[in-house]
């Protein structure tokens, strides 16, 4: 549910949906141990690295965790690694140049890792926010990553059943966002955030601006404030960090 | 024997990427294809992170953290370009909109399956990413890699001894010392090194081949 407050708004009496929240301490307010949550970005751009700060400090434990990569360098994700907040990870790629944290947790069998391929994971959140209960798709069929799991001939094509990856919260970072939660991203930085945020009981956006009600044209909302529970104003420290020879 | 260098072998799978047409190029060799694809023919490259109409690398000083591609290189979006979110991108290449994706290999199998993203090996970390995806999702799938491995093994191969990545999912196979189909009966070689005998060629990638030259002639 939205965090409501009664106020006056332009004269009118009137029940204000105000999702805005003041800090990043309070943004990722709440969240338990042994929560599912999700964080987008892909490598940096998108990471919402001062909400993962703020979820260290918060202290959740015990976390699972749905992300493209397992965390580059010590900061961000990578840092919530280290911390030791995270039980088990559920990602596409964390093998990259700089992803010394995750390689040592694995290496020492400190974390689970649920490898999935880069668009299963994507479908995957996907259903989630769309109701969907599960999904055939043909990627993996016949590798080891599809092991164990049902497959079905359909049109003479050979696929394999794929479930839902629900989460209790979601962690993305956003262009601009308005107190209704509607969102706008920036260039690539869009990448799992709009499919994150509408498979998460809470989602929250740590955005640049913080705009009016009104000024985002509503022909270029990408993700509608339905799909978002907290919208917080941060400070852009995005952080070039290109990884040359590191895969997606 | 001369084998094709490199930027040959991107030229030559440059030439059988038509105009007009959506394309994925892989990490690592692949991405040597942007450099030839002809000036005259307008083609789209996808980035799975989320780009159409992927342009080349930004001029120093120039580079955006926000704008990177599936390697997470810096790039620049051309005139006519579009962002979106990764079940979008990924639609694009399981629905079968994408037309060509060009992958490295570590081997391919006789009837084309793939095996590019984990060796197995007992202490490696596996990270699969988008391989999967483009393997089975591009309608036609093009692999670049070297015919030999360093210790003189060919990496086609009757059945791969790799994790697979997708099963019968490649077209064509571009290597330093031929250009190979995957046919249903089985592979065809279209093209070989200056200088490198059918035979020969034969003979170092230890499978059927059929030799789309004699056929023809």
């Amino acid at each position: 549910m939205p965090e409501t407050r009664v106020g006056r708004e332009t004269g009118t009496s009137a029940e204000v949906i105000n999702k805005i929240v003041p800090s990043a301490p309070a943004a990722v307010a709440g969240v338990p141990d042994g929560a599912t949550v999700m964080i987008g970005g892909f490598g940096t751009a998108g990471m919402p690295s001062e909400l993962i700060d703020a979820l260290i400090e918060q202290g959740a434990r015990e976390l699972t965790i749905v992300s493209n990569n397992a965390g580059n360098g010590d900061t961000g994700l990578a840092a919530l690694l280290k911390a030791g907040r995270v039980r088990k990870i559920i990602c596409s790629f964390p093998r990259q140049v700089d992803s010394w944290v995750f390689d040592g947790l694995f290496r020492a069998g400190e974390i689970e890792l649920e490898l999935v391929p880069q668009g299963n994971l994507a479908e995957r959140i996907r259903a989630a926010g769309a109701g969907i209960g599960a999904f055939f798709t043909p990627t993996a069929y016949g590798t080891p990553l599809a092991e164990g799991k049902e497959t079905r001939r359909i049109g003479g094509r050979d696929y394999v059943l794929e479930y839902p990856i629900h989460a209790d919260f979601a962690l993305i970072r956003a262009l601009r966002g308005d107190r209704w939660g509607n969102l706008v991203y920036r260039k690539t930085a869009r990448n799992f955030g709009p499919i994150m945020a509408s498979a998460a009981k809470c989602t929250v956006a740590q955005v640049r601006e913080v705009v009016d009600l009104g000024d985002l044209d509503p022909e270029t909302v990408v993700t509608p404030g339905i799909f978002v529970q907290r919208v917080v104003e941060l400070p852009a420290t995005a952080r070039l960090r290109a990884t040359v020879g590191a895969a997606a | 024997m001369k084998r094709f260098s490199r930027e040959q072998m991107a030229a030559r799978v440059a030439r059988d990427i038509p105009n007009g047409a959506y394309v994925n190029l892989g990490i690592g060799l692949p991405t040597l294809v942007a450099n030839h694809l002809p000036k005259d023919r307008e083609i789209v490259l996808h980035t799975e992170n989320g780009l159409l109409g992927m342009g080349p690398a930004p001029e120093p000083g120039e580079e955006d953290p926000d704008l990177i591609n599936a390697g997470k290189q810096p790039v620049t979006a051309l005139p006519g370009a579009s962002f979106f979110h990764h079940a979008d991108s990924f639609a694009m290449m399981r629905g079968g909109h994408l037309d060509f994706c060009v992958l490295g290999a570590f081997q391919v199998s006789a009837r084309g399956d793939l095996a590019n993203w984990h060796t197995g090996a007992p202490d490696a970390i596996p990270a699969v990413g988008g391989a999967m995806d483009l393997a089975i999702g591009a309608k036609r799938v093009y692999v670049m890699m070297e015919h030999l491995t360093k210790g003189g093994q060919s990496k086609i191969v009757a059945r791969c001894t790799y994790p697979l990545t997708g099963v019968a999912c490649v077209n064509r196979i571009f290597t330093d010392l031929a250009v190979l189909d995957v046919t249903s009966r089985g592979l065809v070689v279209l093209e070989r090194a200056e200088d490198l005998a059918f035979e020969e060629l034969a003979a170092l990638t230890g499978v059927p081949l059929t030799d789309a030259l004699a056929t023809v002639g």
